[in-house]
């Protein structure tokens, strides 16, 4: 056994074990943050003190430089996602590499800005600074929703995995079809309405809100108005089976809130790179 | 040789037969040569049984089948051995292989031996239009109910009994599918209910209101099963002691106490098929006549030997330690044979390190030959404690499953044996005067190390005659705020917790791992005690009577100073949760609860465990994703599963504990604790599932090597292959199909990406710091818990 080797990863593995639990927006004393404001406050500075001929604009030695870092830093950024995905050996940290990605893609703001000279217009160049500017919204959206949800939906979730509230779901629907046997024709067929429905039916509109206006368990919930043995026990189920699925939805619709602007950010930071492209062999061509 | 085999079923090798369809056996330890006549490979197990029933044809063996035996008589020479149904066999020699499964219980009642019932059940898919009574109330029981009355198609009518109101025995998911599947009418369960007798076609039924009859064409009874101990004993076979889990005392030829009997295979501590295989063979070779023949395992350990010096053969090896070791004393040779395969012969130079300080470490060393030194001083390596030939060391680690507390060099030419964790347990567990020496050794080095250099065994010698060990269970109360009482206690195994009743409810003060003491300050200032001490998990506490520690203390100055400052620092840490609990009641509370939750989860015997900020948390699963592809590709963690307190959440996932239950009964030893402290599975494992049966945590599953999947690059650009993380079900299994990969499940479990740079990647590849691998020492703090970062 390699003894120092070892030794060293002990003093490494109890570092680990006793640090603190922190945020990827606190992470080692919002480094990041700091990085980016010194970026953001030496480019708003050089700006203001060099004085650009014949004005500030892209195509200055200072703007050649602000663009330079501002596409570094974009596709530095677009990196995330294979880093998310390639578990290789090696220090790194997904959670600094967020804590990065945030507040250096904000800082993008003022490095991506400066960099036009405030020239806009109606451009392949201003197109690619409103997809810029646009991939920096849906990304601020991303981290309001990784900083609110989480708690939310751990206190939806009540510590039951989202099988298990499928399966509580399915034990109560073994219940009613055996509760519902004695019911009359209309609503024995207003039960097996609720239990023939997929719990996922609605689409992305109710996926996102919550709502389920088609829901047939409460349409069930609502015709099952009778005083019979049978028609209260079926009427009680029907009310748990209500509570379960809005669990279960509740679950489906903060998941949802967390991926949904990925699907923005992602094709956005796609195109942004495509008119980047365009963009830069223009104006090499143009020279 | 005239022989006859006896064999209780209707066909022979019953716990493989027993095995689920198509199981891979396998044929660890894969360094022992198989001697039997009759081949072994590892295989699927019809494959295995088939070879068998062929080639016991083949070599014409004498077998004798549906003949339970149920008494034996006489002696050496002239054995009755008498059967169920009357008939007696008579024979000079017997060879026991019956394994430690044991009988069924049987029905104590009149028609017990009805052939309507029977006790297991293969196949729940075979029976219809039956009315089925099944008897018993654990996990077995259950699990044939339920089984019977999954497809309404089959129309049974399925009846369980249960003695008494609850089903206390069985696992609370099968109890919950139990009462679901009586609300629907698919099960009738019947508490508080007996049988009374078996008729034709009817049960009659003892219930709480009197006798009832019901209609029954079969009855299933798995009312458990009777250890084979009591049979064997009744034999006049001595065990090795009274602990349920020893074994009968053998010569160096399998021979038990009782002269001519003879024990093979599981019943004599070998779990594995090869062993058993070879020791059929030895017995019947010495039975025959053949008294040169060497036990199987001489190369193994000629192997072992070779490395030391001085050229001595294994004979002469094995008088060196068996003689010299104290400890070893009182093994017969069978078991310092199998206690030398277990272990690893070790030589070393003088000035070499043997291991060093905080080293993790839980086997023991003995000193065949020579002397080591202890370096006691951390600040000071020359200042050492010499310990002698034939003493122990390492010993704390073992019993405390905790890091090594000191470096220790050779002193002299060295010879030493390293008894791992399990062979060192099986050695103490066995040899009674081994435990009593290794006891007596430990509590004197445990108060060596604990009150530091300077003090000499000469000093804490009254203390360790006057010591005591007290066995803990969870939840034990050892000190109670308020009590008059002096005595002073070490953890010597385990975990405690400190609590203090303010206002109404009990607050968490602090976490004592094993190697701490507590209850000093009542000692040294004769005050009551100020807070309650209880065991946080099953712990072993020495107790030390007070006067004795008064004075050993008045005896020593430095140490009371030095006890003294550190009763200060532990009243000041009282304070201040006391303080804080006037003005922030709520977070002193919430720090309570979450520690006490930590706890309850199994945090007290963790070394190293994952837990989840559910705050932070965005349900990414990025963590098994990381787990999967960093260890061939199957998760060793469920994220969603498992426990949450106060958005602090324990998912299913290995907790390293100082004392691994998995470890418990793995019959190849293939748990083991790694340089890093992790507890890991090696490829020795043969997929018996022990392991997942004995963790309390449900962290261990069972799941085949999954096949290769396509790199990263091919499934970003082309979409080739399932993508990161766990490959679905059905891809691996259709897969590894294509590619005829073997399907043997194995055990798979968390080894902490021990051999892996940059340490565990479900932290490193969780992108908003939630999840976070944390040891109870460090974080069942108040810092930690109630001051949480954001």
């Amino acid at each position: 056994m390699n003894a120092p080797a070892s030794r060293s990863r002990f003093r490494e593995a109890e570092k680990r074990r006793d640090s603190d639990h922190v945020s990827f927006l606190r992470h080692k004393g919002f480094r990041w943050l700091w990085i980016a404001l010194l970026l953001s406050g030496a480019s708003a500075l050089g700006y203001a003190l060099i004085d650009q001929q014949p004005r500030p604009n892209g195509g200055t030695w200072y703007g050649y430089t602000l663009g330079t870092i501002g596409l570094g830093l974009i596709l530095w950024l677009t990196m995330l996602g294979v880093r998310k995905r390639r578990i290789n050996p090696g220090a790194w940290s997904l959670k600094a590499w967020t804590s990065a990605h945030v507040y250096l893609g904000l800082s993008l703001v003022v490095v991506g800005t400066l960099h036009t000279g405030f020239q806009i217009g109606w451009n392949v160049h201003t197109l690619a600074y409103v997809l810029m500017l646009l991939v920096i919204a849906t990304g601020i959206y991303g981290v309001v929703v990784y900083a609110v949800l989480p708690a939310r939906m751990s206190d939806n979730r009540r510590e039951m995995t989202r099988a298990q509230m499928l399966d509580a779901l399915t034990a109560l629907d073994r219940q009613l079809e055996s509760a519902a046997q004695p019911l009359a024709r209309d609503e024995a067929d207003l039960v097996l309405a609720a239990l023939k429905q997929s719990p996922f039916a609605g689409g992305l509109l109710a996926r996102l809100t919550g709502r389920y206006p088609g829901c047939a368990t409460a349409r069930a919930r609502k015709g099952m108005a009778g005083d019979s043995e049978a028609e209260q026990r079926v009427r009680a189920l029907l009310e748990k089976r209500l509570a379960q699925l809005g669990q279960l939805r509740e679950a489906l619709r903060i998941r949802a809130a967390l991926e949904v602007w990925l699907f923005l950010h992602v094709p956005l930071t796609m195109a942004l790179i495509a008119a980047l492209t365009a963009h830069v062999i223009s104006v090499f061509y143009y020279w | 040789m005239s022989h006859v085999l006896i064999e209780k079923t209707d066909h022979l090798s019953d716990t493989i037969f027993k095995y689920q369809k198509g199981k891979h056996v396998m044929a660890t330890p894969s360094n022992l040569v198989l001697r039997s006549d009759i081949d072994f490979e590892a295989g699927k197990r019809e494959t295995i049984l088939g070879r068998w029933d062929e080639q016991i044809a083949g070599h014409k063996v004498n077998v004798k089948l549906n003949a339970e035996v149920v008494k034996v008589e006489g002696a050496k020479g002239a054995f009755r051995i008498h059967l169920r149904g009357g008939e007696v066999v008579e024979a000079a020699n017997i060879v026991l292989a019956i394994g430690t499964q044991g009988n069924p219980n049987r029905l104590r009642c009149p028609g017990a031996d009805s052939p309507l019932i029977q006790y297991q059940l293969d196949d729940p898919g075979e029976y219809f239009d039956e009315h089925i009574t099944v008897i018993g109330s654990g996990d077995a029981g259950i699990e044939n109910a339920l089984g019977l009355a999954a497809d309404p198609a089959q129309r049974n009518v399925v009846t369980i009994l249960n003695r008494s109101a609850d089903f206390a025995r069985a696992k609370a998911a099968n109890v919950a599918l139990l009462e679901e599947a009586e609300r629907e009418g698919r099960v009738i369960v019947r508490r508080e209910t007996e049988p009374a007798e078996v008729r034709d076609g009817e049960l009659l039924l003892n219930t709480r209101d009197g006798q009832e009859a019901i209609r029954c064409d079969r009855i299933i009874a798995r009312t458990g099963s009777q250890p084979p101990r009591g049979f064997v004993e009744a034999m006049g076979i001595e065990f090795s002691s009274p602990e349920p889990g020893s074994f009968p005392k053998l010569s160096p030829e399998f021979e038990t106490t009782t002269p001519g009997i003879h024990v093979i295979g599981a019943l004599a501590g070998y779990p594995l098929i090869k062993h058993c295989m070879n020791q059929g063979y030895d017995v019947i070779e010495f039975l025959a006549g053949n008294r040169d023949l060497k036990p199987a395992d001489e190369p193994l350990l000629a192997a072992k030997f070779a490395a030391l010096p001085g050229k001595r053969s294994v004979e002469e090896w094995l008088a060196v330690f068996g003689g010299n070791v104290g400890v070893l004393a009182d093994l017969s040779v069978l078991q310092l044979r199998e206690l030398m395969l277990d272990s690893t012969c070790h030589a070393y130079e003088p000035g070499q390190v043997i291991f060093r300080r905080n080293d993790p470490g839980s086997s023991m060393f003995a000193i065949a030959e020579g002397s080591v030194a202890v370096e006691v001083n951390p600040a000071d390596p020359s200042i050492t404690v010499g310990i002698e030939q034939g003493s122990i060391f390492g010993e704390v680690g073992l019993i405390s499953g905790r890091r090594r507390g000191a470096t220790i060099r050779a002193a002299e030419p060295v010879v030493a044996l390293e008894l791992p964790r399990m062979a060192a347990l099986k050695l103490l567990a066995t040899s009674p005067g081994a435990a009593r020496a290794v006891n007596a050794i430990a509590i004197e080095r445990q108060l060596l190390q604990m009150f530091g250099p300077g003090i000499t065994k000469s000093d804490v010698a009254p203390l360790v005659a006057s010591a005591e060990l007290v066995q803990a269970r969870a939840g034990q109360v050892i000190v109670t705020e308020g009590a008059e009482d002096k005595d002073v206690y070490i953890v010597r195994s385990g975990s405690m917790i400190v609590e203090k009743q303010i206002g109404e409810r009990p607050v968490f003060l602090s976490y004592l791992p094993a190697g701490s003491y507590f209850g000093e300050m009542a000692v040294i200032d004769g005050s009551q005690r100020v807070a309650t001490v209880k065991a946080a998990i099953k712990s072993e506490v020495i107790r030390l009577p007070g006067e004795a520690f008064l004075a050993f203390l008045a005896a020593n100055p430095v140490l009371r100073d030095k006890a003294l400052s550190e009763m200060t620092a532990r009243r000041a840490t009282n304070a201040f949760i006391e303080g804080q609990k006037g003005s922030f009641s709520g977070v002193v509370d919430m720090y309570s609860q979450t520690a006490q939750f930590l706890v309850d989860n199994g945090i007290g015997e963790a070394t190293d465990v994952l837990l989840i900020d559910e705050k932070l948390c965005i349900g990414c699963d990025n963590c098994e994703k990381a787990c999967a592809d960093s260890h061939d590709g199957l998760s060793r963690l469920d994220r969603e599963a498992g426990r949450t307190y106060a958005h602090l959440h324990v998912p299913t996932s290995c907790r390293h504990c100082e004392h691994p239950h998995c470890m418990a009964d793995c019959p190849p030893n293939a748990i083991k604790r790694g340089p890093d402290g992790e507890v890991f599975i090696d490829e020795t494992c043969i997929g018996c599932g022990n392991c997942q049966r004995n963790c309390p945590y449900g962290v261990i599953r069972m799941d085949a090597k999954p096949p290769k999947k396509p790199s990263l690059l091919q499934w970003m650009l082309f979409g080739k292959g399932p993508g990161p993380g766990e490959a679905p079900y059905g891809w691996r299994k259709s897969e590894a199909k294509k590619q005829a990969l073997p399907e043997a499940k194995l055990a798979v479990k968390c080894d902490m990406c021990a051999r892996i740079d940059g340490g565990p990647a479900c932290v490193r590849a969780c992108p908003t710091g939630a999840a976070i691998r944390v040891s109870p020492e460090k974080f069942l703090t108040y810092t930690k818990l109630a001051e949480d970062a954001e």
